[in-house]
């Protein structure tokens, strides 16, 4: 049913996206799906890399990882901005589209009040695709 | 206290997607310095932060009690800003000269070495912006309010001294604010020094500054890998020490000065709208006003900080841009459109010819002059530098020096000539043709408006003045705050938000502190104190740059 799921994972925070990555894990061998994750970088030196090169390595590195847990296809796209935080969602739209995927599957946080001011990325995304979206709570 | 040996080249470029950088050749400095690892990162209430422990906490602490004891103390406070103030300028006003001398200078020297060949981000990095584009948000950034504020009255103010030429009180001091010797009953004289004088304001000297900082942030973090933070510019000096105190003291300073030569220009702009407020609809400018006004501009600040540097700041900036080119076009067409013409030529001229007598730092007789003004606006606009700094740092890789020194230093400069030549020449030929003395007589922050009233059109371009002062606050707040944030983050540029509205919040309440406890002077006075230190950081930083770009290799 699926052919790709786009992940997008936080490379400076991998311990928070764990449940998610299991379930997409799942979803890829029930599916046969590749998995394609997605890194958002800002293009000035970061906690993560000090160039959006070094980034793009350690997201391949990554990528490889996960494929020997799953073993299914993996690829992987690098986004650089210069203001990630506040171009995160519309840099991840817009990834969606450049990578042909027909399921996003995103670690969310439970609904809380903040989230009137500042909506949570998942729910943000899900209500601009026309792709499925997974969200995995913690 | 460099480590070239340790430098290792840059890793070759795998193909793979992303931008390109360091590409080609650079020198990666080696250090185990992980980005964000002094950081503090925690949730209260929910809302996520990630923090350079000691640079936020000082820095906000100190800014916090500032804020409370200048607003608890108003009556106190106000005389001795005042007394601060008179004693910098006095004394140390030869320090800014001196440090803003260096800047030009260190800047005009590089552009001609072989050193301009050196590109920022890589030997073969490709430029991530068009020039259009990061100019409005550069220019924005830079000088914005300023050139809306001191367009008409700076001109104006230095045309009428150096007209009145000088006079010498009973100490033998001169208390006239000619610049240089005046230009006593010699009109035309008097218009070619007073447009000088105010050139040189907004010319080499403050952007000389700006492309000192900026491009050693720009080589730091783009060639070099280091964060985007001041401190780095210190890593060939300080080595890895720069990652402890003395680095934490050089970046705290940053964020005063930037904080602080930012309120300077958020309480500028708030009395000039305040004040065109009043004059077009009658609004008192009382200081409620100048509160309530604050406050909702800090509102819609925020909300351009939620949207971010792409839709937020960037299209403010390009709106602005629009707006003041509007205005600038519409000034010089219904205005004395040949004096403005020739004038540009003719002041370009003068400024060039004045040069060295104005930035002479020492043996300065126009003391009023040198002191109460250039010595002010250069401890400000160093203030500004490393936000303005990083902004263009930030926009710039894959330019050359060369490059960068002329679209920074150059272009800027002769736009300041044209803004100031259009609104200056404007208002002192309603003077001098017209006889018209009412803006002449206005207070400081309303003679934009006196003059457009006397244009056609009165109605819309006060208008269009107001929104610009306003939209100019805005920018300045919301990408002031993205700088701070990143300083007070350890050079991450991808702290969560949340730290960005503090900041905004910071800036508006600092702003309003220094409004009612002490009004301009207060302002004044903190960015000259901060000015100071930072001055001297730059000074060292200009060793720090040089060093750091002969050890890049240059393009060919």
């Amino acid at each position: 049913m699926y052919k790709k799921i786009m992940v997008p994972v936080d490379l400076a925070h991998i311990e928070v996206i764990e449940p998610a990555l299991e379930t997409v894990a799942d979803l890829a061998r029930h599916y046969d799906a590749e998995v394609c994750y997605v890194g958002v970088t800002s293009n000035t030196p970061s906690s993560v890399a000090r160039t959006p090169e070094e980034f793009t390595r350690k997201l391949d590195a990554f990528a490889e990882k996960r494929s020997k847990v799953h073993g299914q296809p993996v690829s992987t796209h690098t986004i650089a901005s210069p203001d990630p935080i506040a171009d995160l969602d519309d840099e991840l739209i817009k990834a969606i589209d450049d990578v042909g995927a027909d399921l996003i599957v995103m670690p969310t946080h439970p609904p809380r009040h903040l989230d009137v001011i500042m909506p949570s990325h998942g729910g943000k995304i899900a209500t601009h695709t026309k792709a499925s979206v997974f969200l995995v709570r913690p | 206290m460099s480590h070239p040996q340790d430098e290792k080249p840059d890793e070759p470029n795998n193909g793979s997607e992303g931008i390109p950088a360091p590409e080609g050749a650079a020198n990666l400095i080696d250090t185990d310095y992980v980005i964000g690892q002094d950081n503090i990162t925690a949730s209260p209430l929910g809302i996520n932060v990630d923090l350079h422990g000691k640079v936020f906490t000082f820095s906000s602490i100190v800014i916090l009690l500032f804020v409370i004891l200048t607003l608890a103390l108003q009556d106190q406070m106000e005389p001795i800003f005042n007394s601060m103030f008179s004693f910098l300028t006095t004394n140390l006003g030869w320090v800014f000269l001196l440090g803003a001398n260096v800047f030009v200078v260190l800047a005009l020297v590089l552009i001609f070495t072989p050193l301009g060949k050196v590109r920022i981000g890589g030997a073969d990095a490709t430029p991530d912006f068009g020039y259009a584009g990061w100019f409005s948000m550069l220019f924005a950034a830079g000088m914005g309010i300023g050139l809306m504020f001191y367009g008409v009255s700076e001109p104006l103010g230095h045309y009428g001294t150096a007209f009145g030429g000088i006079s010498m009180g009973e100490d033998g001091l001169r208390t006239d604010w000619a610049p240089l010797g005046g230009a006593e009953g010699d009109q035309a004289g008097a218009i070619e020094l007073g447009m000088s004088a105010t050139i040189f304001h907004w010319g080499f000297h403050p952007w000389g500054a700006y492309a000192i900082v900026g491009l050693s942030l720009a080589i730091f973090a783009f060639n070099k890998g280091l964060p985007l933070t001041m401190r780095s510019i210190f890593y060939p000096i300080l080595g890895e020490r720069v990652w402890g105190w003395p680095g934490h003291v050089i970046d705290i300073l940053a964020v005063f000065a930037t904080l602080f030569g930012l309120t300077t220009s958020l309480g500028i702009g708030a009395t000039q709208a305040a004040g065109g407020l009043n004059y077009l609809f009658g609004i008192p400018a009382s200081d409620a006003t100048l509160v309530l006004l604050i406050l909702g501009i800090t509102v819609v600040a925020l909300g351009s900080i939620m949207l971010g540097v792409d839709k937020g700041v960037q299209r403010l900036s390009q709106l602005n841009m629009v707006l003041a080119l509007l205005l600038l076009l519409f000034v010089i067409l219904v205005g004395p459109t040949l004096l403005i013409a020739t004038g540009v030529v003719e002041n370009l001229i003068g400024y060039v010819t004045h040069l060295p007598a104005l930035s002479m730092p020492f043996g300065r007789e126009d003391a009023n002059f040198s002191q109460g003004w250039t010595a002010f606006y250069w401890a400000w606009w160093i203030a500004w530098s490393p936000f303005v700094g990083m902004f263009i740092a930030r926009v710039s890789r894959g330019r050359t020096v060369r490059e960068f020194l002329i679209s920074v230093l150059v272009v800027p400069t002769l736009a300041s000539v044209v803004w100031m030549t259009a609104f200056g020449t404007t208002a002192i030929d309603q003077v001098v043709s017209s006889g018209i003395t009412e803006v002449q007589d206005a207070a400081l922050e309303l003679q934009l408006f006196t003059m457009l009233e006397y244009l056609p059109l009165t109605a819309i371009t006060s208008f269009v003045g107001i929104t610009l002062v306003i939209v100019f606050f805005i920018t300045s707040s919301d990408s002031g705050s993205l700088v701070i944030d990143s300083i007070t983050a350890g050079g991450k540029v991808d702290a969560p938000k949340p730290q960005r509205i503090f900041w905004a919040l910071i800036e508006g309440a600092l702003a309003i502190a220094l409004l009612l406890g002490g009004g301009l002077a207060a302002l004044q006075t903190a960015a000259l104190t901060t000015g100071l230190p930072f001055t001297l950081v730059l000074l060292v930083g200009c060793y720090a740059i040089v060093k750091g770009l002969m050890s890049e290799p240059r393009a060919s």
